[in-house]
């Protein structure tokens, strides 16, 4: 059984149609890479799988069971988390913070509720080490590299037990070295059992750990076929519009 | 690397750096100049003038310290002299008001009463401004620029421009309160550093605390992870005004009566004093210890000067220097630290 199923999702936004009939599978422990141009819909896509806006007709499931998304925190709660472009991390606060924010762990004393700073420092210590990222929790997320922050980002959903991660272009502007990070990051997350979307504009990151490619062109999927059975040319050809489908 | 000093970081609490660096370097100076000064003029350290000093800073300080929750959150709020004002004079009526109230008879209720009332009505436009700025997503600085306007204006339309004399049937209760001593030290000095205390305690050791920094260092983050947002800025400007309030009743025992002009101008000290403490107005940094120190270095330079015989005239000139000097040190630091 799938873990994410969506079937004839349609999205418009007054006149503009931005998504037209889009089914997708997302299998346990699959990488989806998602792919097309600027305007494609693919943050469309990604926003209606993370609750931010439900779509205007069409069906998801998770698990084979219906559910309807109306705000992020519905699709969090089952267990699908975002990994933002931007990252979504407070800079002037440590790792541990930024792991913990929003969801820190208190300890109480009578009607007050204090910060466990030991705790979560221990956890998100433990989280990092569980990526194998040399990431400090007591460090300042400001002095961190795009490697270090992606992997603060993706202890957060680690942290919520994620079931699906989206993540929007995790490799777009970090160094060589960093991206060979991030993709380990999202081969351990794989390994245990996660699903992962991955939007990129990269086609070597795609081919590197996906093992789908779905193309989006126009609002309409013009292609779902394993990594193995496509390559970088037939990718570009399906993006641009000089391939109609595959 | 790790940093000597950040905002948020494991320790056991006995060494947690409520003092971050700005605020030690603004320490250091601190102690240089009062050095300084006590070379030059023999009456600087006697015990007289250091509690005349302690207790002017007072009121600038705790109202710095509200200022210095809403500047972390990459906020200003340019209303506080006009709270201190209006909540100061409005107390003040009160207590002629309720004078006659049955509720005379009991000693310090007629007191908890008119404060409280003052203290809501500061609360009052502090839930103003913040909703103005949280929910309708209006500038701070023009926000605030028209409530100091709006309270400033109301406190010469209650008062028609004249003074208010603090009178009533808890009178020496309110000036025990507000301008006595405990151990010898003035109250308003214990107010002070009570509420720096709770302070620090608020924004290191609480969820809601770790907020405001979180909110000042990337507010799209904060709302993103689910931090109510609107609700931590809305509860940051209420506590601005009503630290500001709460320095204007101090005064108003201080003074004995509310000039309708109180602490005219003063937003202008009161935000120097969380500025050179390290209070960084793009937001996400700042503390009370940075607030108190950057408050009494005000008053120790307004206090040498007079007793240096050097022309008061000479003060605005000095602590805008000062402020500036402050940003340069504050800049150099981090550019050391990155």
């Amino acid at each position: 059984m799938s873990l994410l199923e969506l079937h004839g999702i349609c999205k418009s936004f007054g006149a503009i149609q931005a998504l037209t009939d889009v089914s997708l599978e997302v299998e346990p422990g699959e990488v989806v890479g998602l792919m097309g141009d600027n305007g494609a819909g693919k943050s469309t896509l990604v926003k209606i799988v993370a609750g931010n806006f439900p779509p205007t007709s069409g069906t998801s499931a998770v698990d084979g069971r219906p559910v309807e998304f109306h705000r992020p925190v519905d699709a969090r709660s089952i267990g699908i988390e975002v990994v933002y472009q931007e990252l979504a991390l407070a800079d002037n606060l440590t790792a541990a913070a930024n792991v913990f924010l929003g969801r820190e762990l208190r300890r109480r004393f009578g009607p007050f509720g204090f910060l466990d700073h030991r705790a979560m420092n221990r956890r998100a210590s433990a989280l990092f080490a569980e990526l194998k990222s040399e990431t400090r929790a007591g460090d300042l997320v400001r002095q961190m590299s795009g490697g270090q922050r992606q992997a603060v980002a993706i202890a957060r959903t680690r942290l919520a037990q994620a079931r699906l991660i989206l993540m929007d272009e995790p490799t777009a502007a970090i160094s060589v070295r960093q991206v060979a990070e991030v993709l380990d990051l999202i081969r351990r997350l794989r390994d245990s059992g996660i699903a992962i979307i991955l939007i990129s504009h990269r086609m070597p990151d795609v081919f590197a750990v996906a093992d789908r490619v779905v193309v989006l062109r126009r609002g309409r999927k013009v292609a779902d076929k394993p990594v193995a059975s496509s390559s970088p040319e037939e990718v570009t050809g399906l993006i641009t519009g000089a391939l109609e489908a595959a | 690397m790790t940093t000597e000093f950040s905002n948020v970081r494991q320790r056991p609490w006995y060494l947690h750096p409520h003092l971050n660096s700005q605020a030690l370097y603004v320490f250091a100076a601190l102690v240089i100049l009062v050095a300084a000064i006590s070379v030059v003029s023999s009456a600087f350290l006697t015990t007289g003038n250091l509690l005349n000093i302690s207790k002017n800073f007072a009121y600038i300080g705790i109202a710095s310290l509200g200022v210095t929750l809403v500047i972390i959150t990459a906020g200003i709020d340019l209303s506080v002299g006009s709270v201190m004002a209006l909540t100061a004079i409005v107390t003040s009526l009160l207590f002629r008001a309720t004078a006659e109230w049955p509720t005379a008879a009991v000693p310090g209720l007629t007191l908890a009463i008119c404060v409280t009332a003052g203290l809501a009505l500061a609360a009052f436009v502090g839930t103003v401004n913040g909703l103005l700025i949280a929910r309708l997503g209006l500038s701070p600085f023009v926000t605030t620029l028209g409530t100091l306007s709006i309270c400033r204006g109301l406190g010469y339309v209650i008062t028609e421009g004249r003074g208010v004399i603090v009178t009533g049937p808890d009178v020496s209760i309110f000036y025990a309160i507000t301008d006595g001593t405990l151990l010898g030290i003035p109250t308003p000095l214990l107010f002070l550093l009570a509420l720096a205390v709770w302070m620090g305690v608020f924004l290191h050791q609480t969820a809601w605390g770790r907020y405001v920094f979180a909110i000042g260092g990337n507010e799209r983050a904060a709302s993103l992870t689910g931090v109510p947002v609107e609700r931590v800025k809305v509860s940051i400007y209420v506590a601005s005004s009503l630290m500001a309030g709460f320095a204007g009743i101090l005064m108003a025992g201080w003074l004995g009566s509310v000039p309708a002009n109180l602490a005219f101008g003063y937003e202008l000290r009161i935000i120097a004093a969380a500025v050179i403490g390290g209070a960084n107005l793009s937001g996400g940094a700042g503390g009370p210890a940075g607030a108190v120190i950057g408050a009494a270095l005000i008053e120790v330079i307004r206090n040498g000067l007079v007793l240096s015989r050097v022309s008061a005239y000479w003060q605005d000139t000095l602590v805008g220097l000062i402020i500036i000097l402050a940003v340069l040190v504050d800049r150099l630091r981090e550019r050391r630290a990155s």
